[in-house]
C-alpha cells in the first residue's frame, strides 16, 4: 500500500481519506516558533466533490489513491450505464448514474469527456468545457428582435435546457459552456 | 541587505563570527528536526541555528558577536519554510530583554524600511485574551472548545493533553493572522511551557523571558533573555532529550563542551535569531520564501 508522508503533500496529489479518493487542493505547512509542526491540507472528494479541510501533524502519512484522469469518447447510454471508450486502446468502461451525475446533460455520443478512474473503475466524469448541440424546442423569437437582452428557455438534443437570445430557432445548433452552463454563441451548420 | 547589517552591527561595535555548520551534535529541542550526517564511523549534525556554539564563545569572552549564517531543519517545507535557510543571530552580554528588543526594532526599521510603520508590543497574554478571547492559562477543556468553535479539524488528535500543543495551534490559527498588519509586532513573556532556551521571569516563574518578532503575521524572530543557570540547562536537556526519545526522535548525544561552557560562567546576555529571507520576502512584497531564494528546494505546498 502506498503512502504519502506530509511533506510529500502538494496541490493535485490523490490520496484516501475517510475511505474516499480526494485531491489535495491546497496544503500549507504551519510551524509555531518552537512547537509542533502541522500540516492544514483542504481536499475535495473527488466522488462528492466536496471540500473537505484537515489538520495533520507533520510527518503523519495517508494511504494513496489509484486514480487516473483519462479521455474517453462517450458512446451510448443502454438505459442504466453510460458507455465510454479509450479511443488508442478501445478499452470500455461503464459509469452509472452517481459518476455521470450533471455531466449526463450535456453527453452526445462521439464527445470527448475526461473520466476520472479509481482502481479502474469510473468515479467521475467531466464533460468537455464547449459543446454543440441541437435546439429541439423553443419558443418562436420575436421577428426583428436581434439583440435586446431578452432571453428564453430552450430544450437541447441531450435534454439539456439553457437559456438563449430570443433569436435562437428550433433546430439550430448552439455552442454551451458545460461549466457555467450559459449559451455561447450560435453555429453555422 | 546583507551590507546593511554589516555596517549596522560595526557601528555599534559587534563582532562578526562564523561558528561550524556540521557539528558533533545539535540542540535536542524536541519539535525541530535536524539532518545528521554520516561520515565513516562518525556522525555529524548539521545545525539548526548557531545558538550553542555562539554561547560557548560569549563564554570565553567574545563579548557581543553576531553572525549571518545557514541553518537546516530536516522537514520543514511550505510557503514560509525551507530546509535551508539564512539566520542572522545576535547576542548581547549586559542586555535585558527590553534594551534586545529595542535594538532588533531599530534594525529590522532599517531593513524594512516604509514596508513598517511603527511598533507595537504584547504579552502573550495579551495577545492570547485579545484574539482567542481566553487567557493563556485557561483550563484545557475551554482551550478545547475554543478550537472546536474555530472549526480547526482533527485538533484533539493534533494536541492531545499537551497544553503547549493547543497554545500553539490556537496562536497559528488565531492570533498570528490577526496581528496588526504593516508593523513590527513584538509578543513577549511566553508561558513557562515554550521555555527553550529562556530564563523564567524572576518576579513570574509562570513566564519566560522570550519574545518573538512578526510583521502581518509571519514570524521574524525569537530572542530570549538567556538562561545562564547551567543546573537548569541541564534539566532542560535532559526533559528534551527523554522528550525525543518517546517521541521516537533521533536523539543526539547530550552538548557536554557547551554545558562545560555555561559552567564556567556566560555572561547575563540576551540574544536573538532572524530569519533573513523572511525579511527580504517582505521588504520585496513578496509572499514565499521560494521567490527570494537563489535556488529554493521545490517546494510541498
Amino acid at each position: 500500500m502506498a503512502t504519502y508522508s506530509t511533506n510529500e503533500f502538494k496541490p493535485g496529489l490523490k490520496v484516501i481519506l475517510d475511505g474516499d479518493p480526494c485531491v489535495i487542493l491546497e496544503n500549507e505547512f504551519v510551524k509555531p516558533g518552537k512547537g509542533q509542526a502541522f500540516n492544514r491540507v483542504k481536499f475535495r472528494n473527488l466522488k462528492t466533490g466536496r471540500v473537505l479541510e484537515r489538520t495533520f501533524k507533520s510527518g503523519e502519512t495517508i494511504e494513496a489513491a489509484d486514480v487516473m484522469e483519462v479521455e474517453m469518447q462517450y458512446l451510448y447510454n443502454d438505459g442504466e450505464f453510460w458507455h465510454f471508450m479509450d479511443p488508442n486502446t478501445f478499452e470500455q468502461v461503464a459509469a452509472d448514474a452517481k459518476a455521470v451525475g450533471e455531466a449526463a446533460k450535456w453527453l452526445k455520443e462521439q464527445a470527448i469527456c475526461t473520466i476520472t478512474l479509481w482502481n479502474g473503475e469510473p468515479i467521475a466524469v467531466t464533460p468537455p468545457n464547449f459543446v454543440e448541440l441541437e435546439v429541439v424546442e423553443t419558443d418562436p423569437g420575436v421577428r426583428g428582435d436581434t439583440s435586446g437582452g431578452g432571453s428564453k428557455p430552450a430544450k437541447l438534443e441531450t435534454g439539456a435546457v439553457v437559456k438563449v437570445p430570443l433569436f435562437v430557432q428550433t433546430g439550430e445548433v448552439i455552442k454551451v459552456d458545460t461549466r457555467t452552463g450559459e449559451y455561447v454563441s450560435r453555429v453555422g451548420k | 541587505m546583507l551590507a546593511r547589517i554589516r555596517r549596522f552591527f560595526a557601528r555599534r561595535g559587534v563582532l562578526e563570527v562564523d561558528t561550524p555548520l556540521l557539528g558533533a551534535t545539535v540542540n535536542p529541542d524536541p519539535y525541530v528536526e535536524f539532518f545528521t550526517v554520516p561520515d565513516g564511523g562518525r556522525r555529524h549534525y548539521l545545525q539548526t541555528s548557531p545558538e550553542l556554539a555562539m554561547k560557548r564563545l560569549l563564554a570565553a569572552g567574545s563579548g557581543p558577536i553576531y553572525q549571518i549564517g545557514k541553518a537546516f531543519r530536516r522537514g520543514e517545507a511550505g510557503r514560509l519554510h525551507q530546509p535551508e535557510f539564512t539566520l542572522l543571530e545576535w547576542y548581547r552580554p549586559g542586555f535585558t530583554l527590553d534594551r534586545l528588543m529595542d535594538e532588533v526594532a531599530a534594525l529590522l526599521q532599517v531593513l524594512l524600511g516604509e514596508r513598517v510603520a511603527g511598533v507595537t508590543t504584547f504579552t502573550y497574554g495579551e495577545a492570547f485574551r485579545e484574539f482567542v478571547g481566553l487567557p493563556w492559562d485557561a483550563p484545557l477543556t475551554a482551550l478545547r472548545s475554543k478550537a472546536a468553535a474555530l472549526g480547526i479539524p482533527d485538533a484533539e488528535r493534533l494536541c492531545g493533553d499537551e497544553q503547549r500543543h493547543w497554545l500553539d495551534l490556537l496562536f497559528s490559527v488565531a492570533v498570528q493572522p490577526r496581528l496588526p498588519a504593516s508593523k513590527l509586532v513584538f509578543v513577549r513573556d511566553y508561558p513557562a511551557c515554550m521555555a527553550a532556551l529562556a530564563r523564567c521571569r524572576p518576579d513570574d516563574p509562570e513566564v519566560v523571558e522570550r519574545f518573538e518578532v512578526f510583521v502581518d503575521g509571519v514570524e521574524l524572530g525569537n530572542g530570549y533573555r538567556e538562561l545562564t543557570d547551567v543546573e537548569e540547562q541541564r534539566r532542560r536537556f535532559q526533559h528534551d532529550l527523554r522528550l525525543r526519545c518517546r517521541l521516537g526522535r533521533v536523539v543526539p548525544p547530550l552538548d557536554r563542551a557547551f554545558l562545560a561552557a555555561l559552567e564556567a560562567g556566560m555572561p547575563e546576555c540576551s540574544g536573538v535569531a532572524i530569519g533573513l529571507d523572511r525579511v527580504l520576502m517582505l521588504k520585496l512584497g513578496c509572499h514565499r520564501l521560494s521567490d527570494v531564494l537563489t535556488f529554493p528546494l521545490q517546494e510541498s505546498s
